[in-house]
């Protein structure tokens, strides 16, 4: 393979473009909005209706799941990687 | 036993499994793809019924029972053989791990297919002495050490299984391998032996510990029947059972948990079945019909998306070498056919919508709502943000983008592109047209899973994540260590079994000998040795004494023996003139 494939270099562009950037924030906000658009759905409890719940707790999960486990593992779950021989 | 004929699948994995020696060449690939569709045309054409009844030891082994729900897992497994059979068509002459396959596929179909426990208990011993070979056959130190483990753990859960079945048999004099009410130690055990198949924590180490070790083609085959298997057996025996609702959700946060920390890519997946086979064991747990048609779909689902990612995860190994993500890195550059197909599987699990985990897991986090199990409804939607973190973003990050590792390779052999293909197809397929998979489910399905609510949900979750991902992607960052699972006990326990051996025992030993010789053995001897000196001295010699005595009488008294009859008769005399004397004197 001779020199950066026009498809590859075009791959990183996008990976540091600021509008892609951007493009994924907007289609966040938009995802919070069409709560507002939905109507409300019975059945389900109170704080599961709320806008942008869903986004909330997604978010909120991502950031437990990777904090505490790393803590989790930092606090010796962790070993070097001849642990066991 | 209904009539007609019914040509078992799993006897046309064995019969091909025996006959595969004898079939070289070219032919070989045919002959290997052509079980599974000889397979699937036999449960195409059987009837729902009841055959292939024996009897044995008093009891009834009933190999056939064909219904809505050994046919959906049936189907699947004989799908994921064709697909894994594929995958594996470009090693030429490796007789023994292709046998070895085709046995585990038998076994895991004829659990599917069996009506009784014994039944269960012997097809399932089957599929652990044929699938460690999987493992085994990568042949290096860890894969033998690993399989051994492996063998280990499922030994014990088999031991659980055929006690569990004894005793249930003794106290009912039923081996009926249906719904079981947990209510004694018999079914108890029949439960725990299943939970190890299924991989559930504190008994799941042996699988995230073997699966990573085991061939690229072998791991292929392992994400598939083992654990779903379980599934099926837990959905037919063990439906609604509370305690299996908290299990599965824990199952479902352990296994994201120590995805977080993973360095071993195909270590993250294996982690990521435990969590994803957690939503089904939750399922079974709720014990409704849409959790139950729920368990079933996302078993279904599971096996294709899951035999996807490893069958890219073990392209990257295949092709690269390597296997960890703080060496990997950039490979989309080369390799960006394998990506785009991994990714298929990466939005299959994180069930993205059009994507076919989407229409099965929300099955199971609706069957939640539906009893009103909040916290598990919080739990299973937290595990679900952390498997698009891990196996949608974190891996392909570090594998295909990330830090450009500088590893210039080529793509896989074509026909493991065409496997990971048939199983992406099939997984898009599924997402886009739900119904036909719902069709194959165990109960009616009154059930439609692309409502605005929950396709917007399920996206503000997803992409949500993302975002914490892209803040929080420094922290990520895989790290080349090992994390501590339940494994340790064994692994360490065993060690420190030798030492205890090695050390506080052999010393004790050593002591209590030492302590039997100085009092028990010394003195013993002693005594002896005195009894000896004894015995020469005084018995002997009071023996002795009396018979020099007797002798030196009996030398004498011979003298006087002449054997002539006067001389006797003068004694005679003699004693009769002194005895008249002394009659006459006194």
């Amino acid at each position: 393979m001779s020199g950066t494939p026009k498809w590859v270099a075009r791959v990183e562009a996008i990976r540091v473009s600021a509008t892609a950037r951007w493009l994924f924030y907007a289609v966040l906000v938009a995802l919070v909005l069409m709560d507002l658009l939905l109507p409300k759905k019975a059945g389900l409890p109170w704080w599961e209706a709320l806008t942008g719940f869903s986004a909330v707790y997604g978010f909120i999960s991502c950031v437990l799941i990777i904090v505490v486990s790393k803590l989790v593992g930092h606090a010796g779950l962790m070993k070097r990687e001849n642990y066991y021989d | 036993m209904t009539e007609g004929f019914f040509l078992h699948p799993a006897a046309v994995f064995f019969l091909g499994a025996v006959l595969l020696p004898w079939v070289r060449g070219r032919l070989r690939g045919v002959y290997l793809l052509l079980i599974p569709v000889v397979a699937g045309l036999a449960l195409l054409a059987a009837s729902p019924g009841v055959y292939g009844v024996y009897a044995f030891l008093g009891q009834e082994l009933i190999l056939g029972r064909v219904d809505a729900l050994s046919r959906l897992f049936g189907v699947i497994f004989i799908l994921m053989a064709f697909i894994g059979i594929m995958y594996g068509l470009h090693e030429k002459g490796k007789t023994g791990h292709s046998a070895a396959a085709l046995i585990y596929v038998g076994g895991a179909l004829g659990v599917v297919f069996a009506g009784d426990y014994i039944s269960v208990f012997i097809f399932s011993e089957v599929m652990v002495f044929s699938s460690v070979f999987l493992i085994w056959l990568q042949r290096d130190a860890a894969s033998l050490a690993a399989g051994f483990r492996y063998i280990l753990m499922h030994l014990f859960g088999g031991v659980c299984l055929l006690g569990g079945v004894v005793i249930q048999l003794v106290e009912t004099g039923s081996t009926a391998f249906e719904p079981t009410a947990v209510n004694g130690i018999g079914p108890v055990l029949i439960l725990i032996g299943f939970l190890v198949n299924a991989a559930v924590p504190p008994l799941s180490a042996w699988l995230s510990d073997a699966y990573p070790e085991a061939t690229v083609t072998g791991a292929v085959f392992l994400s598939a029947f083992t654990t779903k298997t379980a599934v099926y057996a837990l959905i037919r025996g063990f439906p609604g059972t509370e305690e299996l609702v908290w299990l599965g959700a824990v199952m479902a946060i352990y296994g994201v948990v120590y995805a977080v920390l993973e360095n071993d890519i195909r270590r993250l997946l294996a982690y990521h079945i435990i969590s994803q086979v957690g939503f089904m064991v939750a399922a079974v747990g709720m014990g409704t019909e849409l959790a139950l048609n729920g368990a079933s779909a996302h078993a279904f689902a599971h096996i294709l998306y899951k035999g996807l990612l490893f069958m890219g995860a073990g392209a990257v190994i295949q092709m690269t070498g390597k296997r960890k993500l703080t060496e990997l890195g950039g490979l989309y550059r080369s390799m960006p056919i394998t990506l785009t197909l991994y990714m298929i599987g990466g939005f299959s699990i994180s069930a993205f919508p059009l994507f076919s985990g989407f229409v099965s897991k929300s099955m199971v986090l609706a069957a939640a709502h539906e009893s009103h199990l909040t916290t598990i409804w919080l739990m299973l939607t937290l595990a679900s943000a952390g498997t698009f973190l891990h196996t949608g973003l974190k891996l392909p990050y570090y594998t295909f983008f990330g830090k450009d590792s500088g590893i210039r390779v080529s793509e896989p052999p074509a026909n493991m592109l065409w496997a990971m293909g048939l199983a992406a197809l099939l997984c898009v397929g599924i997402g886009v047209a739900p119904q036909t998979l719902y069709a194959l489910l165990p109960y009616a399905v009154d059930y439609a899973p692309y409502t605005t609510h929950k396709v917007v949900g399920t996206l503000q979750v997803l992409l949500f994540t993302a975002l914490g991902f892209m803040l929080l992607l420094k922290q990520l960052d895989p790290e080349p260590k090992i994390s501590l699972d339940t494994d340790w006990f064994y692994r360490k326990g065993a060690r420190g079994l030798l030492w205890l051996a090695a050390h506080p025992i052999a010393r004790a030993d050593a002591l209590l000998g030492e302590a039997y010789l100085t009092l028990i053995l010394n003195p013993t001897e002693r005594l002896v040795q005195w009894l000896w000196v004894f015995e020469r001295r005084v018995i002997d010699g009071a023996v002795n004494g009396v018979a020099s005595v007797t002798h030196a009488c009996a030398l004498r008294m011979r003298r006087i023996q002449s054997g002539q009859l006067q001389h006797y008769a003068l004694a005679m005399v003699v004693g009769v003139s002194v005895f008249l004397v002394y009659l006459i004197l006194f």
